[in-house]
């Protein structure tokens, strides 16, 4: 019976004394680490945005049914709802996409599998950033006629 | 009476016992059963049922299960006594040593499972290696380059607690076997090996933690924990495992600072 291991990753014999030792002045810590520190910083700021977003869309004032086009017009004048806007876009799919990621890290046992679903996710993330940057930077709230 | 080494108590507690202080209980152990070499690729369930003091360990079960009523039931232990770490199982769905487990507080039955994520090789045993190569993997052991020291090396009582409470691990496993991370995905260094670097990397006489927090910061190191708490809650040493991993998150964090 053939048991695998992990061999390759563990140490041979140390080395003698000293070689043992290559001191360094790069602090550890790579990708990793900026992925996870990224998604508690992101998450914190999240739930301020999201919030924000869920109070003024669909529950101070009227709520929702006071949401039209010309409401989102007139919000997107100021350049501070824009980069709120923006900024949850970003973030909440640059979390989502990287807590997918660990997910598919955690669950999906086959290298062709992890990298496709992986693919898959960061084309679509994307393509969504793609699609709601052109429009946050490109919409003209002049061009289109008030309707009141 | 008390004969100066302890024997004393002893005795007097087998005489209460033996004088029926407690009677017997009716244990029925249900055991997962698993032998490639009769039976095949699948496992099976064994069910024994025995007559067991109260106060008596699991272990002693299985004990007597193996001893007079199926020789072929495969387990491990080596001490009995909660210190070599070799008998960690699945007891009742939680990790624990079959040696620290008292009859009293499962019966009248009980489940006995594999620990979970490792290759089981017969019935109870499993194949540690995985385990072992993630332990290695961390450098568990004094890495000190400026030479010989006089006398030994001292250390005040300050800096001997930092890391008082990893210094405690058996490596029974039981950790890294109730891990979900661990389960999906063995190459996950698992929580004993996070915990023996933490044992060095915060004693004041090593010098490699430096490169031990460069091992764990990477792909399969302590940022794949995902703060579960089942290491803590299985370890039977009472180690605060997740403690000791956020430890050393926090320290791969502000080793930049
Ligand atoms: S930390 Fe606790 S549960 Fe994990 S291997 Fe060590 S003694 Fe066992
Ligand atoms: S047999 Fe040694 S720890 Fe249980």
């Amino acid at each position: 019976m053939s048991v695998e291991t992990r061999a390759g990753r563990s140490p041979a014999i140390p080395p003698g004394r000293g070689a043992e030792v290559r001191r360094r002045d790069r602090p550890a810590g790579g990708f990793e680490l900026w992925s996870w520190l990224f998604m508690r910083v992101s998450g914190v700021a999240l739930l301020g945005l999201a919030v924000g977003h869920v109070l003024i869309m669909h529950v101070l004032d009227e709520g929702v049914s006071r949401v039209n086009f010309e409401f989102v017009q007139l919000r997107w004048e100021s350049p501070f709802w824009r980069t709120w806007d923006w900024a949850l876009l970003v973030l909440a799919l640059l979390h989502g996409i990287n807590g997918l990621r660990v997910t598919v890290q955690d669950y999906v046992r086959w290298p062709g599998a992890r990298f496709a679903l992986n693919v898959l996710f960061a084309l679509t993330g994307f393509l969504l950033f793609v699609l709601g940057t052109v429009i946050v930077f490109t919409f003209d709230p002049n061009a289109w006629p008030r309707t009141s | 009476m008390d004969d100066g080494n302890g024997l004393g108590d002893v005795l007097e507690a087998s005489d209460r016992r033996a004088a029926g202080a407690g009677g017997r209980v009716t244990l029925t152990l249900r055991i997962r059963r698993y032998n490639p070499e009769t039976r095949g690729q699948e496992s099976w369930w064994d069910e024994f049922t025995i007559e067991s003091e109260p106060d008596d360990r699991l272990l002693d079960a299985l004990h007597h299960v193996k001893w007079y009523l199926d020789g072929t039931l495969a387990l491990r232990r080596s001490c009995a006594h909660g210190i070599c770490g070799s008998d960690a199982m699945m007891i009742n769905g939680r990790n624990a040593l079959a040696c620290k487990v008292i009859v009293r507080d499962v019966a009248p039955r009980v489940t006995v499972e594999p620990i979970r994520g490792l290759p089981v090789l017969k019935d109870l045993i499993v194949d540690m290696e995985p385990f072992f190569a993630g332990y290695r993997s961390v450098l568990p052991y004094l890495i000190n380059d400026s030479g010989e020291p006089e006398k030994e090396r001292l250390q005040s009582p300050e800096e001997r607690h930092r890391y008082d409470d990893t210094t405690k691990c058996i490596l029974c496993a039981a950790c890294t076997t109730s891990c979900p991370i661990f389960w999906g995905d063995e190459e996950y260094v698992g929580p004993a090996a996070i915990v023996n670097a933490h044992r060095f990397v915060y004693d004041s006489r090593d010098e490699g933690g430096r490169r031990r927090l460069e091992i764990l910061a990477e792909k399969n190191g302590v940022f794949r924990c995902r703060t579960t708490f089942n290491c803590t809650d299985a370890c039977p040493r009472g180690i605060e495992v997740t403690k000791a991993i956020q430890d050393v998150k926090r320290s791969i964090l502000f080793d930049r600072f």
